[in-house]
């Protein structure tokens, strides 16, 4: 077949001087490093909502041994949640130009000819389908579902933990594959490499180089420079959403960035307000609201201002989402779990079953374990920051437990049942 | 007719049994993950592998060689990075911030979050404007820089 360098299956058609194994290898090993913990952040993630516990915390329910690892989550540090979850999304974001530039840097792979030189090379096309395909899955939902954009075809959680796992797969297989020359790659390159940052002259069948380079507008390592630029712009633009105060407002393009959504005690950042959960006014008055306590002694009707009554502790936590945003610190003060819990004969702190007042959305019910119920620091709270809660933040009582994830923590609370999960 | 020779024709034995390994993982997650909507999940799945390889890489290659070339054109070639750099930075942004920036998000984001979106537009716009600006401000001090270096020309 003649080579005809207008169309892509041509080595000729691709003319950029920049890409090579040296670019290609070191992209390789920082998305390595990067989606590794982007990994294993999420499945540490997924554990935190303790789906092992009850169907209502598990949006995966058919998940076989893909929940080989799960183990009870823990309340200490309290910090916990807020940190692999600021991690994980806040590292997704920032690699995205990492993965754009390594795609870039072999995309004239993906129209070699043959397509397959031998059984293992087709397998491997096939794979990278799951790869390419896999990576930009993932990195996808991610980002749509922090911006709360759900046009994605089901929801998250399933697609995202499946989809993780079918990625990894092929990411494992193409790591193993690759890792090896790309280390070999970047050894002997800087063993050879010259005083200019260009790379030496590469031998002519050396996959990606281009066989007819256009002159360069940048060198390699200033390419690297490039992509390191768009990272460290999206971080910085991003990560402010894990603070209070004036690092929040750094994150200019972040969804929980910028201003917090009111002032005062109350003011700090909402994941969803009691009107989008549909919470009316009616119901959450003093007098119409009741909470409904049932144990191993029987059910209890309490008003708030009998649970107001009770002791009444404090404890210092932070909100934190799925969504990868946090806020410092709330002082919360409410009464404990585990003193909920023996006002309905349960002395040692079972599981319990949490009900909020919101009919329809994801997290209406929760499920709390033992343990986290017997931490002193988990509340049903009345307060936060020395005053009433308002509605937005669970008026009139809200569960709040350490390291657990927002959504478990929940709003305008309705029944809490202890001894049972479901 | 040449024989066939055995090993090109399979490969590594190796590869084959990982990549083997690979699928077995990967379609136990993955009928897990079609078991809903089969059809979506391969769509997104695919397409948006398809869409990277044959829409958004072509299009950013091809704006930039117009960029290139056209600077090239008027004999600025070397400038491309000052024009490359802040554009690709702020195409970047828009492409991952796309539902706040432009607003498709509006209504339940103001819903559930209780603020307000408009900010994430006009942030992404004077971040755009910095760039270029500050791309523009460093080629003015580079040039001058060079002229003060360089003697008056002769000619």
């Amino acid at each position: 077949m003649r080579d005809d360098t207008r169309l892509p299956t041509s080595p000729g058609f691709w003319r950029s001087p920049l890409r090579g194994p040296w670019f290609t290898s070191v992209l390789g090993l920082v998305l390595l490093a990067g989606i590794t913990v982007l990994f294993v952040t999420g499945l540490i993630s997924y554990a935190a909502y303790n789906p092992d516990l009850s169907p209502v915390n598990d949006k995966t329910p058919d998940k076989g041994i893909l929940g080989f690892y799960l183990f009870s989550w823990p309340t200490d540090p309290h910090w916990l949640y807020r940190v692999n979850q600021g991690v994980h999304v806040t590292l997704g974001v920032t690699l995205i130009p990492v993965l754009l530039a390594k795609l870039w840097s072999v995309v004239p792979q993906l129209f070699t000819l043959p397509p397959a030189r031998s059984l293992a090379h087709a397998l491997e096309r096939i794979s990278l389908l799951l790869l390419v395909g896999g990576a930009l899955f993932e990195f996808t939902t991610g980002v749509l579902n922090v911006q709360l954009d759900y046009v994605f075809p089901g929801s998250f959680y399933p697609l995202h933990f499946y989809g993780a796992w079918v990625f990894f797969a092929a990411f494992v297989a193409h790591a193993v594959l690759k890792v090896p020359a790309a280390v070999r790659n970047l050894r002997r390159l800087r063993a050879a490499e010259p005083a200019s940052s260009q790379e030496p002259a590469p031998a002519p069948e050396q996959e990606l180089v281009s066989p007819r380079p256009d002159p360069a507008t940048v060198s390699r390592r200033g390419a690297l420079w490039f992509v390191g630029g768009g990272s460290l712009l999206l971080f910085a633009t991003t990560a402010g959403q894990s603070f209070d105060g004036p690092l929040r407002r750094t994150a200019l393009l972040a969804p929980h960035g910028g201003p917090d959504p009111g002032s005062g005690p109350n003011g700090f950042q909402i994941n969803k307000t009691a009107a989008y959960a549909g919470i009316t006014a009616p119901e959450t008055d003093e007098d119409a609201w009741r909470l409904v306590v049932t144990g191993r002694s029987g059910t209890l009707r309490l008003s708030r201002a009998q649970l107001r009554e009770l002791p009444l502790h404090s404890a210092a936590l932070p909100i934190a989402c799925v969504e990868g945003w946090s806020t410092s610190d709330q002082w919360w003060r409410g009464v404990r779990l585990r003193d909920l819990a023996a006002l309905v004969g349960h002395d040692d702190p079972p599981d319990v079953f949490v009900e909020s007042l919101q009919r329809r959305g994801a997290f209406r019910h929760a499920a709390l374990r033992a343990n986290q119920v017997a931490d002193p620091r988990s509340l049903l709270a009345l307060y936060v920051n020395g005053e009433s809660l308002t509605p937005d933040h669970g008026y009139p009582a809200r569960v709040i437990v350490p390291a657990a994830p927002g959504v478990l923590n929940t709003k305008w609370v309705a029944r809490m049942t202890f001894g049972e999960t479901r | 007719m040449t024989p066939v020779r055995r090993r090109p024709v399979i490969g590594s034995p190796f590869q084959i049994l990982l990549l083997v390994c690979s699928f077995a993982l990967a379609a136990y997650a993955g009928v897990r993950l079609l078991a809903d909507d089969w059809f979506g999940v391969a769509l997104w799945w695919v397409g948006a592998a398809l869409l990277h390889d044959l829409v958004l890489l072509p299009l950013y290659a091809v704006a930039d060689r117009a960029v290139v070339q056209g600077l090239g054109a008027t004999g600025h070639r070397r400038l491309t990075m000052y024009v490359r750099v802040p554009a690709a930075l702020s195409a970047l942004l828009l492409l991952v911030w796309f539902p706040l920036i432009s607003g498709m998000v509006e209504v339940r984001y103001r819903s559930a979050t209780g603020r307000s979106a408009d900010g994430f537009l006009a942030h992404w716009l004077l971040i755009t404007a910095v760039l270029f600006g500050g791309s523009a401000l460093l080629l003015a001090l580079r040039l001058r820089r060079a002229r003060k270096q360089r003697p008056p020309a002769v000619h």
